[in-house]
């Protein structure tokens, strides 16, 4: 039998990816992950027995860089959109390290 | 009274020592102005891509391949899912799947002999950003300097079982890296930490016990004593029939204790899938070849080399080789002054006593090896006395200075006028008749006091082999 998306679950989902939703937006939410998870089931009934996971979905392998620099200083750039900030930081609430 | 075995297993994050981070093209020195080293691959902007640095999968090859480990020849990146301020993705890119390492083992020394420790495996991932706690605002603020520096992590087995062998371990892996040259392994700067695994169970009991996360141990000493408090503390709950729950606790060092971190920063479900961002590697055998033939001495074969070849002791041999630094500044000079014995000698009295006075870490050593070679041939050719010779070093030690026009500026090369000498020995022998006539009576033991009262009156720029000769044939004129 397919699984179900229960309230548990969707509590769990909440805290996992920090989101607080009203009543209205979990029920929303309930019905949207159930539809991808009846297709995700769907594609369960295939037999994939003999066929190779697939890694990525080009061929390619390697894909390198040098170890060299080649940035220089862009803190300001970083730092232009910071909703608060302190002597060249991202100011966040007080965090346990 | 049941008897209990502690049971111990080690996740150590070594940052490797490339000049890049893994996946972008900043600098990954240390100490730089926040945020300076920082761009949007690695502030974690959205659209940015990923490109791996091939140092990185190097150093994870060798580190792999010098700990006895498998390769696996495809492996790829996953995305650890999280979040937290120091990780401005919201997701680590690490290995879960395919680490590019596994089922190794290193061997290390305890007081039973030596012993084999299992690596699990180890992976390739990126480091998270650097958290500074403001006192004044009572905020936290985050540079982004260390994110993405490349690390790797050293899975072991749980087959420690006390701290000693704990800290053997590290020891062990932190001189492989830095013979390596993957890792300067710097606890107190964070690029070698350790989490800490333990669980304690009946002796002779076949099941492993519930085991804690201990993080926050920057210091052999700190991994030490969290050991030895979270052993007594499992204990004592197993003592009163009371469960260890599994969890992750955090040492803090000053209170010499460690606190349970809160469930929630503990939830555990990273939801690890396969980053679509970088296209998997592939590691030819071809390869696996190239790095295992470039792998250096390590420090056994080292070790056995100086004992075979240069007639060390195994225990002069085992101090030159702790560092490999320090092993190549002695083998240099070795080489130089053609007296490897001589040239042991000098590093295992007065370089290891300079280290200790002042602190210095054997990395930090910093003299030209041709210096101390040229020392060394002078106390031989009897140019310098073995006590000046010393006072020579110190400052070879601290400023590296030439020691030849050292000694010339600062007149300490030894007196070869035989006339001066002499004149002084008979004046010595003249100032003191006591003594003389005590030597004059074959009182040999009186001609020590002289020898001293003449190397002092030459200021040490006389050689005593050659003073004790000369009064030899100063006093056997006033016999005739």
């Amino acid at each position: 039998m397919a699984e179900m998306i229960d309230d548990r679950t969707m509590e769990n989902i909440c805290i996992l990816a920090k989101l607080s939703l009203t009543g209205e937006e979990k029920e929303k939410a309930k019905a949207d992950m159930q539809k991808m998870l009846d297709y995700v089931n769907k594609l369960e009934e295939l037999d994939t027995e003999e066929v190779e996971p697939m890694v990525h979905i080009f061929k390619e392998v390697n894909v390198f860089r040098e170890d060299e620099v080649t940035n220089s200083d862009s803190k300001e750039a970083m730092l232009f959109n910071a909703p608060k900030e302190k002597e060249g930081q991202y100011q966040v609430p007080k965090t346990v390290g | 009274m049941k008897q209990y075995e502690t049971v111990i297993g080690l996740e150590v994050h070594v940052e490797l020592s490339t000049k890049t981070k893994i996946f972008c093209g900043c600098s990954t020195e240390f100490g730089g102005a926040p945020n300076t080293h920082t761009c949007p691959v690695c502030s974690g902007m959205p659209g940015s891509l990923p490109v791996l640095n091939k140092k990185v999968v190097e150093f994870a090859l060798k580190a792999g391949l010098a700990a006895n480990c498998q390769i696996n020849q495809h492996c790829r990146f996953d995305r650890k899912n999280y979040f937290y301020p120091d990780n401005p993705q919201n997701y680590q890119i690490s290995q879960l799947y395919l680490p590019i390492c596994h089922d190794g083992w290193v061997e290390i020394d305890t007081p039973g002999g030596s012993k084999k420790i299992r690596i699990h495996e180890m992976h390739m991932e990126e480091d998270a950003g650097k958290l500074i706690h403001d006192e004044w605002e009572d905020c936290s603020l985050v540079d982004y300097n260390r994110s993405g520096v490349p690390l790797i992590e050293i899975v072991s087995e749980p087959d420690m079982r006390n701290a000693e062998e704990v800290i053997s371990y590290l020891e062990k892996l932190r001189c492989m890296m830095q013979y390596l040259g993957v890792s300067d392994c710097k606890l107190q700067e964070g690029s070698m930490r350790a989490d800490v695994n333990l669980s304690v169970r009946e002796e002779g009991s076949g099941t492993l016990g519930t085991r804690t996360e201990m993080k926050n141990l920057n210091s052999f000493k700190a991994i030490a004593r969290a050991i030895e408090g979270e052993r007594e503390r499992q204990t004592e709950l197993l003592e009163e029939g009371q469960a260890v729950i599994q969890e992750t606790r955090r040492w803090d060092d000053n209170k010499e204790s460690s606190y349970a971190m809160r469930s929630k920063e503990d939830a555990k479900d990273y939801r690890y899938f396969p980053d679509p961002d970088l296209p998997p590697v592939y590691i030819s055998n071809e390869w696996i070849e190239e790095i295992r033939s470039s792998l250096p001495e390590l420090r056994e074969e080292k070790k056995q080399r100086y004992q075979d070849k240069l007639g060390l002791s195994p225990y002069d041999a085992g101090i030159l080789t702790e560092s490999r630094h320090l092993s190549e500044l002695f083998e240099e000079t070795a080489r130089l002054c053609g007296n490897p014995k001589k040239a042991a000698n000098w590093f295992m009295v007065e370089v290891l006593r300079l280290m200790k006075d002042k602190g210095t870490d054997p990395e930090e050593v910093n003299f030209t090896p041709k210096h101390v070679a040229d020392l060394l041939k002078m106390i031989e050719k009897r140019t310098i006395s073995p006590q000046n010779a010393k006072k020579v070093f110190q400052k070879i030690f601290e400023e590296d200075l030439e020691p030849e026009s050292f000694i010339e500026q600062a007149g300490l090369r030894i007196v070869e006028d035989t006339g001066l000498l002499t004149e002084k020995i008979n004046e010595i022998l003249d100032r003191n008749p006591g003594p003389l006539e005590e030597l004059l009576n074959g009182k040999d033991k009186v001609s020590g006091f002289f020898v001293g009262q003449i190397m002092k009156e030459m200021k040490g720029k006389a050689d005593p082999a050659g003073v004790r000769e000369a009064l030899n044939k100063e006093v056997e004129k006033r016999k005739n």
